[in-house]
């Protein structure tokens, strides 16, 4: 429980209700409180004109023809429901898998960029910007930039760009230009403010595909629109399977793309425990860790009021987890929001706890997760221990290649340095 | 007089003498914390009105040399209170003060104890890249309180329902971007932004001051017939980082 976040019963039932009801984010692009459009003026006509098209393209019949034939036939989709029957024995519920790591390039990010270019074609821009944590996003706007043609910039953080370099080849490779990012903190939000300092300097004909559910209204919710694919396949194939709702959703949080993606379709089916699970880093003093619902308060970045890792003076706090792409001092409104509303329940997981949760995944599953998605196994662990024979289903929204440096370094090397081993 | 009218007075005041108002930016506590105050005596001496950047971590409307000059400040202690507490142990300049910052430190200080610490001290404006009008309701309402501007920005893409929208709330002075891009680059002021700073002129009921890129006399005689006042910022900060003399180097600038 955020200690700094206090709202009466009727404040969170009335949230609750608006977001059932569809009403977030409303006329202003705030999700209750939180979220809205906190950017320089030169911005304002490029997300204007954004808004606009989200509402003429993103819901028409074309427009989405053309968008379910990629995810079919280009991205993978549906992606399975996987069970896990080892771990379910191993640690007492019930675990599925939303096999996100199974989509092109290797997790959820692909929904979402290749919607993005999409549209970005439909409003005729000339050139996609993007920026990248973990390096998942850049690969998939790099993919679908490849795909549908356009010319695209990555700005990466010079310390990402070192931890997740087969990422950057990857990038390269698809034609991408990779610009890395030596201000700020040289991980995700530097790469954000930088990819927000090119955008400004061409809002007419540059696209910005911005690669969580964060930044300045209407961002969040177009990448919660393109996401929530992840969910209602999850629901649909579980009901199919099973003939009734799970028990619990569960999915890691940093932005919370992926996040939003699986819990939308879920919030208003009441039975279902909707759980997210931030990066607990070392410790949950400020500066270690990257859980911004668990520790933050309100605040401005990025474009976006919403829960922030930051000090008594306002200044956004280096973050630190060791996945790259939940390595962010804010989070997406609309987790606010449903932390707020009481709907979701926001927990963290360790460095070390994840590294764990990821061994057993990948010796008694034979899936080896993305660092980030090793937070939500975590979760799902514990809340197996509470919830035998219930049914969870956990997003598995990254597969581990590209963490195999880090792996390298903190597991597969101590092994073998072992003494007799 | 309020705080926000002696602002648009003093700009109003050098525009009788035939020539545009000099703004001039400094970072606090750049390029180190203990010559701020003199640093600011320095630029005020030069300069018709001083705009106090506040660093951020984040200045996504900055380029590299405010960027620099915020995270230098940042890791000598400087804050916001930091920065009140300085202005109000110096005799009060002649040249009007208004301070810059992105939104959150001012979020996280409290508006409204914000605006009577503010004008405490002789803070007459705020400007706040990261704020843009439709946003700013509760800022404005908090400094109005004690007469204080929220100063507002346009931008070469702004459209005409907008640009009118905006001048109508508009305190103090407009802030008119040059160019979309970030602070510090040079441009040569094409004939589009003379035709775009013409515009908001015709709807501002305050000064329009130019600003973004201006780095030379050149530029400030280009620009004077068309606008009120001309803020000059990166290349000032750069003037300080040598260890130049800020007032002369203003003094310059001037036609």
């Amino acid at each position: 429980m955020n200690v700094h976040i206090r709202f009466s019963p009727a404040e969170q039932a009335a949230f609750l209700q608006a977001e059932i009801d569809g009403e977030y984010p409303d006329a202003r692009g705030r999700f209750g409180p939180y979220g809205g459009r906190y950017v320089p003026e030169t911005l304002i006509p490029a997300l204007e004109r954004l808004t606009r098209g989200i509402r003429e393209y993103l819901y028409r019949d074309d427009f989405q023809i053309e968008l379910i034939d990629q995810l079919k036939t280009w991205v993978g989709r549906p992606t399975a429901l996987s069970f896990a029957p080892q771990l379910s024995a191993a640690w007492g519920a019930n675990i599925w898998f939303k096999r996100e790591d199974l989509a092109h390039t290797g997790a959820h990010k692909i929904n979402n960029a290749i919607g993005q270019v999409l549209l970005a074609k439909r409003l005729g821009a000339k050139r996609i910007v993007a920026e990248t944590g973990a390096g998942q996003h850049g690969v998939a706007t790099a993919a679908a930039c490849a795909r549908l043609g356009f010319p695209c910039v990555v700005y990466m953080g010079a310390i990402d760009m070192e931890r997740q370099a087969p990422n950057v080849g990857r990038m390269k490779l698809m034609g991408a230009e990779v610009i890395p990012v030596i201000g700020g903190d040289q991980t995700l939000r530097a790469a954000i403010d930088e990819a927000l300092r090119d955008w400004v300097s061409d809002p007419g004909e540059t696209f910005y595909v911005i690669g969580s559910a964060v930044g300045p209204h209407p961002y969040p919710w177009l990448v919660r629109e393109l996401q929530s694919i992840i969910g209602r396949e999850a629901r649909a194939q579980f009901i199919a399977q099973q003939g009734q709702l799970p028990h619990a959703v569960m999915a890691c949080v940093g932005g919370g793309s992926n996040a939003i993606g699986m819990f939308h379709a879920f919030i208003s089916d009441k039975s279902v425990q909707i759980i997210g699970v931030e990066a607990g880093g070392r410790s949950p003093a400020l500066g270690q860790n990257a859980a911004s619902l668990s520790y933050g308060w309100p605040g401005v970045l990025q474009g976006c009021y919403s829960l922030l890792l930051q000090d008594v003076n306002g200044q956004i706090q280096e973050t630190e987890s060791i996945s790259a792409g939940l390595d962010y001092p804010g989070v997406g409104p609309e987790h606010a929001l449903l932390m707020a509303a009481g709907r979701v329940h926001y927990e963290s997981a360790t460095d070390a706890d994840s590294l764990v949760a990821l061994q057993e995944c990948a010796r008694l599953e034979g899936i080896l997760p993305a660092l980030e998605t090793a937070h939500a196994l975590v979760g799902a662990k514990q809340w197996a221990q509470t919830h035998k024979d219930h049914h969870i289903i956990v997003c598995m929204s990254g597969r581990g290649d590209k963490d195999m440096q880090t792996l390298q370094r903190s597991l597969i090397d101590p092994l073998s340095a072992t003494p007799g081993s | 007089m309020l705080p926000r009218e002696h602002l648009t007075a003093v700009i109003r005041r050098v525009n009788a003498r035939g020539e545009p108002a000099l703004i001039a930016f400094l970072t606090a506590g750049f390029p180190r914390a203990q010559d701020f105050t003199e640093h600011l005596l320095a630029v005020a001496a030069g300069a018709d009105v001083v705009e106090i950047g506040v660093p951020f971590t984040d200045p996504m409307a900055d380029g590299m040399t405010i960027q620099r000059s915020s995270q230098a400040a940042l890791k000598q202690g400087v804050s916001l209170k930091w920065i009140l507490a300085q202005l109000g142990t110096i005799q009060r300049p002649a040249a009007p003060l208004v301070l810059m910052s992105y939104l959150n430190p001012l979020l996280q200080y409290g508006y409204e104890r914000l605006a009577k610490d503010a004008a405490a001290v002789g803070v007459c404006g705020f400007i706040v890249p990261d704020l843009p009008f439709d946003e700013g309701a509760e800022f404005r309402a908090a400094l109005s309180l004690e007469g204080v501007a929220l100063i507002q920005m346009v931008s070469p893409v702004t459209t005409p329902e907008r640009l009118a929208a905006v001048c109508a709330v508009s305190e103090g002075f407009v802030y008119a971007v040059t160019m979309t891009g970030t602070t510090g680059r040079t441009i040569a002021v094409p004939d589009t932004p003379i035709n775009y700073l013409e515009n908001v002129r015709r709807h501002s009921p305050v000064p329009v001051c130019a600003g973004f890129g201006i780095r030379s006399a050149e530029q400030v005689a280009r620009l004077s017939t068309h606008v009120e006042g001309v803020v000059v910022g990166s290349a000032l900060v750069e003037v300080l980082e040598r260890g130049e003399d800020p007032t002369a180097w203003l003094r310059a600038l001037r036609p």
